[in-house]
């Protein structure tokens, strides 16, 4: 795995079976995932039947992301024209180290030692908090989720609600024991009152807002005809960061760019409706370029690749880079609800991190990305459940055998790649298969003995989980033989 | 610069990547099927916009633009609104039953005397009936965007003829180039097992005065 890519997968996370083992073992984990997941999945079902034409919109925004990604380079063009005749400035970043160089350079200009962040996955997926921590800039993130993973020295669980993963005592332990340290302090009298602890977060994070000189977020979508970026977010802190400070830094994964402005007509009912189950998010926020005496007067757009174009490179995968990061398909993923978003070991966690994080790294570069495509039953909620009708499904399907590929040829076969060999073998021959099924019935004879339903050695893992069926006493060969006789 | 080869290279390896792509084709040609509806609003498109503002928890007030002033004062009063923020181009004679303070962005105020008022009142550019959403786009009487944001309350006025149906509609009508917030309801936060609170770091309170033209 090359250094640039480390924020995409956490360093050092363990397979997903590995780690899904140690979350399955949380309890309070699972009742706060099963609580928050069912909650979600119930809203999101009653907002998506209010729009009769709901299957007309996502099809319309699988083609519009459709179009953008064939063209995805005229689009670019248009966009960075856009945003520089609007009075912003365009930098073009291929990886995180490279995004981060630029942010960190735009920062010490303003001669800045701390930032206020909106909530974004591409700032995420890059690790800027921490290139920027190293070069002794303080990153606050305002997002109140991301406040509290941050102030645990937590991981993300969730694209839309980053702590799902803790209930409201946690948060507030949190809040009592971590918020002192880095500025204002809970008061004394914090409950676990979601509205008692959103006013702490209120309090905590104001003064950094009144004070802060740049502003580092991401984007939802950037419409290249007018260079006009929007971030869709609940709480004000996007609203706070957009336009208190006096510099603003976006930084924007080069696939969200739309070919029009127009184009929102179809996403911002899409989004809403998905990510938060609500009708219309709390808060929208337009803006092009820079507006003299309205907001920051300097206005930076940083595209990042990283990892993108090469997804843009497999036909089956592209389509990975139309997800607008709503979040529904963790909501409805069985998988997801009981490992937790963590398990994933990635910025991108469930079904659509299954997908989009191995093409990202690179199949065959991290045994841990090549994991997940693994981490998923095929069930479909996923598809049934995107905007954007991404077919995770049969993306998994698509990367599973990519990564079984990408590991042909290594000194230790894989289990699988030895059954299937010996299978060849088996099924070569008539013969071998007759001594096969000889065998085969004998071991079931012995199995019947025994009572057990388990098979040894490598694939005793694969019966922990499943009754392996008793093989009949005797084959159908045998058994046609004998009829045949009669 | 190093910005301008980084360009080059990421251009080059995202065509590369589209081999699979014809060259003759044009973006325009692949296809977009656009028979979304329009509007999902039916009947009483005012009416609709009244409920699902309430929705979020925010309250409406209809009165005929007579009434205004004093719909204005009585609102504010009823919230202890003693300090209001005014922006440039707000009908002054719509404040004439207001006897509190103001305070006019002329020259622009801090953010520290922003967050030291009791609120904001402003007009707006739109309504979005089926969302319940208002839409501001810094025009006249709505102020720069952080006046309608660092205030704990905004008081907005929004004529019945500003309501459009549906979201379509609303985009199709905004100029791209003003900053542009759409509001739905006071600022909100489900990042606590999922359970929506309102008020964060906008205003917590919304109050929307419907002027009824005529």
């Amino acid at each position: 795995m090359s250094d640039e890519k480390v924020n995409v997968v956490w360093l050092g996370s363990p397979t997903f079976p590995n780690a899904a083992h140690d979350a399955l073992r949380d309890g309070q984990l699972r009742r706060n995932l099963k609580h928050a997941t069912t909650t979600i999945r119930d809203k999101r079902l009653r907002a998506v039947a209010e729009l009769d034409d709901w299957e007309t919109l996502r099809l319309a925004g699988s083609q519009i992301k459709d179009r953008v990604m064939r063209h995805l380079d005229e689009y670019l063009l248009r966009l960075e024209a856009s945003v520089t005749a609007a009075g912003g400035v365009v930098h073009w970043a291929e990886d995180a180290d490279a995004a981060n160089r630029i942010v960190i350079e735009l920062v010490r200009a303003k001669g800045a030692d701390e930032v206020v962040k909106i909530k974004s996955m591409a700032t995420q997926e890059i690790g800027l908090n921490e290139a920027l921590a190293a070069d002794g800039v303080t990153a606050t993130e305002t997002d109140l989720a991301e406040l509290i993973v941050q102030l645990a020295g937590d991981r993300p669980s969730h694209i839309l609600v980053p702590a799902i993963h803790r209930n409201r005592t946690e948060i507030r332990d949190i809040f009592r024991r971590e918020m002192g340290k880095y500025g204002v302090a809970a008061p004394d009298d914090l409950t676990d009152e979601p509205r008692v602890l959103a006013e702490a977060a209120r309090l905590h994070l104001r003064e950094k807002f009144l004070r802060a000189k740049v502003a580092v977020s991401g984007a939802n979508f950037a419409c290249a005809d007018t260079g006009t970026v929007a971030v869709v977010e609940s709480e004000g802190n996007g609203r706070m960061c957009l336009t208190l400070p006096e510099t603003l830094i976006t930084v924007m994964g080069i696939e969200k760019v739309l070919p029009a402005f127009a184009d929102l007509e179809v996403f911002l009912q899409l989004l809403p409706r998905s990510s938060t189950a609500e009708r219309m998010n709390p808060y929208t926020s337009l803006w092009t370029g820079v507006t003299p005496g309205d907001g920051p007067q300097e206005f930076h757009l940083i595209l990042l690749d990283n990892g993108r174009s090469a997804t843009l490179a497999d036909r089956q995968g592209r389509s990975a880079l139309h997800c607008i990061r709503c979040s529904a398909c963790l909501n409805v993923c069985p998988v997801y609800e009981r490992t937790g978003g963590r398990s994933y070991g990635s910025v991108y966690p469930g079904p659509i991190g299954a997908v989009l994080t191995p093409q990202l790294v690179g199949v065959g570069t991290s045994k841990h990305a090549d994991s997940l495509p693994f981490a998923s039953t095929l069930c479909g909620a996923c598809y049934d459940a995107c905007p954007v009708r991404i077919d995770i499904p049969e993306m998994l399907v698509h990367l599973r055998a990519k990564v079984v590929d990408a590991h042909r040829g290594e000194k230790l076969p894989a289990p699988e790649a030895l059954a299937m060999k010996a299978a060849r073998v088996v099924f070569g021959s008539p013969r071998r298969l007759a001594v096969a099924e000889r065998l085969g019935a004998l071991g079931g004879r012995i199995a019947g003995i025994r009572g057990g339903r388990w098979l040894p050695g490598p694939a005793k893992k694969w019966t922990a989980a499943r009754d392996v069926p008793v093989p009949p006493r005797e084959s159908f060969r045998t058994w046609w033989r004998k009829a045949g006789r009669r | 610069m190093t910005g301008s080869a980084a360009k080059d290279r990421i251009l080059a390896d995202i065509r590369s990547a589209l081999h699979d792509v014809p060259r003759a084709e044009r973006a325009e040609d692949v296809a977009v099927t656009r028979d979304y509806l329009d509007s999902h609003a039916t009947g009483d498109v005012v009416g609709l916009f009244v409920e699902r503002v309430r929705d979020y928890r925010a309250t409406v007030t209809r009165v005929p633009e007579a009434e205004v002033p004093a719909e204005i004062a009585r609102i504010l009063a009823e919230r202890g609104v003693r300090n209001l923020v005014v922006p440039p181009g707000f009908p002054r004679e719509w404040l004439t039953a207001y006897d509190g303070s103001r305070l006019t962005d002329d020259p622009p105020l801090t953010a520290a005397e922003l967050d030291a008022s009791d609120g904001v009142v402003t007009l707006a550019a739109r309504g979005v009936a089926l969302t319940g959403t208002i839409v501001l786009d810094a025009g006249p009487g709505q102020g720069r965007r952080a006046l309608s944001l660092v205030p704990d309350l905004h008081l907005c006025v929004v004529r019945t003829s500003q309501v459009l149906p549906d979201v379509p509609a609303a985009v199709r009508a905004l100029v791209p180039d003003r900053p542009t917030t759409f509001i739905s309801g006071p600022s909100a936060t489900s990042d606590i097992e999922l359970d929506r609170v309102e008020g964060v770091h906008g205003p917590r309170t919304l109050d929307v005065l419907l002027v009824v033209d005529s």
